[in-house]
């Protein structure tokens, strides 16, 4: 494209570059080319996603909001193992366990800090049970201090609320596992 | 039409009638100039987007068409800030005096065959006046504002439009001297008859010259070193915002389609239509196209529009001294070659300069 790479470097410019950069410059020929490439871009797709109406896609392995599950018969999964809040790296998640009166160990108090999550879904990956996943919920937010807490109940809410859908992508995923 | 409004109304003096014709006119010339102004903003935003491969606006109303109006609303309903220490009036006086030439110079623009809101025999002498006119709201401000950023911004304008001013008068002379006429309706139907009638061909060195310092004139890119957001912050308009802002972007993008409109006038045949030496007027369905109208001008008005806002996303900003070399010793020398060339020609009775 560009005349002055091809010329050889050696040598003056002689009379004919001359005439020939003075006619260039009064035909506006750089200027052309700089407005090609803009008008190439005007016709090209534009890729930006009209957010609130189309989505990208998600992977069923989505680490989003966190959620408790529970068995089919309605108990719940976690035995308050405190593997997850081991391996937090951040320091996210407090657990304190109890017996309960059936001789089974739960916990008693299971706070995720949503400040502190980096959603790395380790908890996820230490869980022998299953109890703790990460859900594709990602638009979510806190209006009140405090509200970045998810505590046991809102956890297991969340579970209870989602469940079709996180057991879904479970099984998408299990051959991967 | 105006006719039809002077029947209608004969019950008035003749006087009283003539002038609410006039009225009528203006009003309307007005509204129609300020609704274009309101939708260039959003082409423009919307043209830019699209350069650089984005959506622009797209969430107020249908693809975002009442964008516009929201803006106006926004801007309507925020607090104008007088800095302290600021010439109070001038400070408010100074939009005003931006945004009156640029209406103003509508006035003499022939929109349709036989409509101008003013047939002025010295258009062409008014237009120059009043684009010139445009730059003491500019200098008003950046000086009343009292702020330093304002002053360079003023200051840098008023060099610039000297500069350019020059050079679009000379090409105003070109065109005076094919169409022998200061009348602007005089000038396009001189270029009546198809695009082998229209001044672009024989004037192109001019039209060129014309177009350029008109962005200059109007503190477009990349001549827009006036506002220079990268340097001066906004230039002239710094310590302005509400209502007394919007009077200069209302003052900006008027004068902005008024340069673009112009041009289409002066060398693009104005109202005439491209394919008037082609088509017989008489031929059923495409014989439409050869009418002269109001249409045909807002196309190639809209051309220039968009030529506009693409070297506004094409081209960095001029450096201050290169665009006084550019004014004075391209520009100039450039116009009066062809202004040279053009009166041999004429002398020697070759092509349209007769």
């Amino acid at each position: 494209m560009n005349d002055s790479e091809k010329r050889p470097a050696a040598g003056k410019p002689g009379p004919g570059d001359r005439i020939r950069a003075v006619f260039r410059t009064f035909a506006l020929w750089e200027l052309l080319r700089g407005l090609r490439v803009t008008l190439t871009n005007f016709f090209r797709r534009k890729v930006t996603l009209r957010y609130p109406e189309e989505k990208a896609p998600q992977s069923p392995r989505f680490r989003g909001l966190h959620a408790l599950r529970r068995y089919a018969n309605g108990e719940e999964r976690c035995i308050a193992c405190k593997l997850c809040e081991a391996v937090c790296p951040a320091l996210a998640i407090t657990i304190e366990s109890e017996v309960r009166e059936d001789g089974t160990r739960r916990a008693s108090r299971y706070d995720i800090d949503l400040f502190k999550c980096v959603y790395c879904g380790f908890c996820e990956e230490a869980c022998p049970v299953d109890a703790i996943v990460e859900t594709r919920i990602h638009e979510y937010h806190m209006e009140h201090r405090g509200e970045n807490i998810l505590t046991r109940e809102r956890l297991l809410e969340i579970g209870d609320l989602y469940e079709e859908q996180i057991a879904a992508d479970r099984s998408a995923d299990a051959s991967y596992r | 039409m105006a006719e039809l409004l002077a029947n209608w109304l004969d019950f008035l003096p003749p006087e009283a009638a003539g002038a609410l014709v006039d009225l009528v006119a203006i009003l309307a010339v007005t509204i129609v100039v300020i609704l274009c102004v309101a939708y260039t903003t959003y082409l423009e935003r919307k043209v830019i987007g699209f350069m650089q491969l984005r959506q622009g606006p797209n969430r107020v109303g249908f693809r975002g068409l009442l964008q516009p109006f929201a803006d106006v609303l926004k801007l309507l309903v925020k607090e104008i800030v007088i800095p302290g220490r600021a010439n109070r009036w001038l400070f408010l006086t100074a939009p005003v005096l931006a945004l009156v030439p640029a209406l103003a110079a509508w006035a003499v623009v022939p929109l349709f065959p036989g409509f101008a809101v003013a047939d002025l025999n010295a258009g062409l002498l008014y237009l120059l006046a009043m684009t010139s006119l445009g730059i003491y709201g500019i200098i008003l401000a950046g000086w009343a504002s009292n702020s330093k950023y304002a002053l360079l911004g003023a200051m840098r304008s008023a060099a610039q439009m000297v500069a350019y001013e020059i050079a679009m008068g000379f090409a105003l002379v070109g065109v005076l001297m094919a169409a022998g006429s200061l009348n602007l309706g005089a000038i396009v139907e001189k270029q009546a008859g198809g695009v082998a009638n229209w001044f672009i061909l024989p004037l192109l060195p001019l039209f060129l010259v014309y177009f350029i310092s008109g962005i200059a004139e109007t503190n477009r890119a990349p001549f827009d070193v006036a506002e220079g957001e990268s340097e001066i912050v906004a230039g002239f308009h710094v310590e302005y915002g509400g209502a007394t802002f919007a009077m200069f972007f209302l003052a900006e993008y008027a004068n902005m389609i008024l340069i673009a409109t112009l041009t289409a006038v002066l060398f693009l045949g104005g109202w005439d239509s491209p394919f008037a030496g082609l088509i017989d007027r008489q031929w059923p369905v495409v014989g439409i196209l050869a009418a002269p109208g109001l249409f045909w001008l807002a196309a190639k008005t809209f051309l220039f529009l968009f030529v506009f806002l693409w070297l506004r996303a094409t081209f960095p900003r001029y450096r201050y001294d290169q665009i006084m070399r550019l004014g004075w010793k391209v520009f100039i020398p450039v116009t009066l070659v062809w202004i040279g060339v053009e009166a041999v020609l004429s002398v020697l009775d070759i092509g349209p300069f007769k």
